[in-house]
């Protein structure tokens, strides 16, 4: 049977070119690079190198990149680090309702541990509006960070608008890009912003490695402490390899992605199209302001495991919102940050493109998933056909 | 995650719809996580001759709703009353620990609609 990946906002495959650059790095660059020896003066120049590329990409400078474990840890070396050296100051940050629980949870532990904080709504589409980050500023805040491109329903949030903001007021803000760094061009002088996660499996490089970027001049207590590594913000040696996949992957996505983004951007419109004609069928996030590859829908009436099984047995991957593929049996707070009823974010669609993904692929769903919501539906007890 | 037993029913569900003129109907929300589903029987000597199901939830929620049907049609009301939800279960030789609420809104159901048929009967 065909099988068609369209969950690549969870994660996406090394790229085979992201390998064949890791290859050397496991096979020659092995050294410690805090050896003075000639192998670890290898390892050092790897390590450098990839640095400076991935700096150079994201408009940053060399020492402001710090290459994390993953992108939650990017996120909690940002949220805690910063809460943490600037307690002093206050104790007060703002976040969103539809952050990522790398995010929400980072922030709901430092409530727990005397910090404080506010939660901005957003709108039906999503929406993070600047002037509701304005209203939540006290004098006491000290840290704001909101996303950059939701992972579930992929609006993308105003975010030089609230780095502006938080400049003006000398406030630290950072963004969660860890859905856009690859699929969008970033910039982070001209984003403005202070602090930005990314994580490479999110654009076909390896699981397990991220980075942050830290401005100049930003200081943060490190989350793990030890060796003088990462300039004294992240202790542990090196993993040159994933550093050396997540550059080459990073690279790879930067020079592709005029060919990419419009490509995915079209498919992705046809398929939010064709599924918009099933009837009781509901658009999430921003139809404009949206993530080239994200596309996420409520049909009415159906739950969303169930629809999800029944895509699998046609060989089709995705992702739903609902409360039953919930460990916790919570429909998507992010969904229900929007406004949606616990009964229409249960019968949630994702489905995320990406580079393998064709014209073929969005036909191939087009045809299946209506008799599959037929199918449901005629099953479901609060349908009247 | 789901035997091959839970899949099947899944797939090709049993007893599925509504009986018109049926002697009970049960109808039950999960609380865990919002689901729901609705069960019609047809009585007939103290004997369920007949059973449909409507269910909006996961697969375990199907698969159990269609199991259920299969294990009361045939039984005596006395019989019927007596299916648990761990026995619906093992009926789909098991669910993962998670999906183990799930049962519970057959289980419920079915005694939602012996409860209304008893109702109708002494009404
Ligand atoms: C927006 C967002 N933030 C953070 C993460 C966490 O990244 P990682 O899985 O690398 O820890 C993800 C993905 O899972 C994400 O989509
Ligand atoms: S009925 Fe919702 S998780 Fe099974």
């Amino acid at each position: 049977m065909e099988r068609i990946y369209l969950d690549h906002a969870a994660t996406t495959p090394v790229r085979p070119e992201v390998l064949e650059a890791m290859i050397p790095a496991y096979k020659n660059t092995f050294g410690n690079a805090s050896s003075v020896y000639s192998w670890g003066r290898e390892a050092r120049k790897a390590i450098d190198d990839a640095r400076a590329i991935t700096a150079d990409i994201l408009g940053a400078e060399f020492n402001e990149i710090i290459f994390t474990g993953s992108g939650s840890e990017a996120d909690n070396l940002a949220i805690k680090g910063a809460a943490w050296k600037q307690q002093h100051k206050g104790k007060h940050i703002i976040t969103s309702a539809i952050e990522h629980h790398a995010v929400l949870d980072t922030v709901k532990w430092l409530e727990a541990n005397g910090f404080d904080a506010t939660y901005v709504p957003v709108d039906e589409d999503g929406l993070v509006s600047a002037a509701a980050v304005e209203e939540a500023i006290r004098e006491d805040t000290i840290l704001i960070t909101i996303m950059h491109g939701n992972n579930e329903m992929g609006t993308i949030q105003p975010v030089e608008d609230i780095a502006v903001l938080a400049k003006d007021r000398g406030i630290l803000f950072h963004t969660d890009a860890v859905q856009t760094v690859g699929s969008l061009p970033i910039h982070v002088k001209d984003m403005g912003v202070d602090m930005l996660s990314l994580a490479a499996h999110k654009f076909y490089g390896p699981k397990g490695v991220g980075a942050l970027y830290v401005r100049k001049g930003v200081r943060l207590d490190p989350l793990i402490h030890g060796g003088a590594q990462e300039r004294n913000r992240r202790a542990g040696t090196e993993d040159i390899p994933s550093i050396v996949g997540l550059t080459k992957a990073l690279e790879l996505a930067d020079s592709e992605r005029r060919e990419v983004k419009p490509r995915l951007i079209a498919m992705r419109d046809r398929l939010i199209q064709g599924l918009e004609q099933i009837p009781d069928t509901k658009v999430n996030g921003h139809r404009d302001k949206r993530l080239p590859n994200n596309v996420n829908v409520c049909f009415r009436y159906i739950e969303g495991e169930s629809l999800l099984l029944n895509l699998d047995m046609m060989g089709i991957a995705a992702s739903s919102g609902s409360a039953c593929t919930s460990g916790s049996l919570d429909p998507s707070h992010v969904l229900l940050a929007m406004g949606l009823s616990h009964e229409v974010a249960h019968g949630s669609l994702r489905l995320t493109l990406g580079r393998s993904s064709t014209e073929a692929d969005v036909d191939y769903v087009l045809k299946h998933v209506p008799p599959i919501v037929k199918r449901l539906r005629d099953m479901s007890p609060l349908y009247q056909a | 995650m789901y035997t091959d037993k839970v899949m099947d029913h899944f797939q090709n569900p049993r007893n599925v719809g509504e009986i018109a003129n049926a002697d009970g109907v049960g109808e039950e929300g999960n609380v865990r996580c919002g689901d729901i589903m609705k069960l019609w029987i047809k009585v007939e000597d103290g004997r369920i001759m007949d059973a449909k199901f409507k269910t909006f939830g996961c697969g375990a929620a199907i698969a159990t709703s269609s199991m259920i049907t299969e294990m009361v049609i045939g039984k005596t009301l006395e019989e019927a009353q007596e299916i648990s939800n761990q026995a619906v279960a093992e009926a789909l030789d098991g669910l993962p620990p998670v999906k183990m609420h799930c049962s519970n809104l057959a289980a419920d159901a079915l005694q939602k609609a012996l409860d209304d048929y008893k109702a109708k009967q002494s009404a």
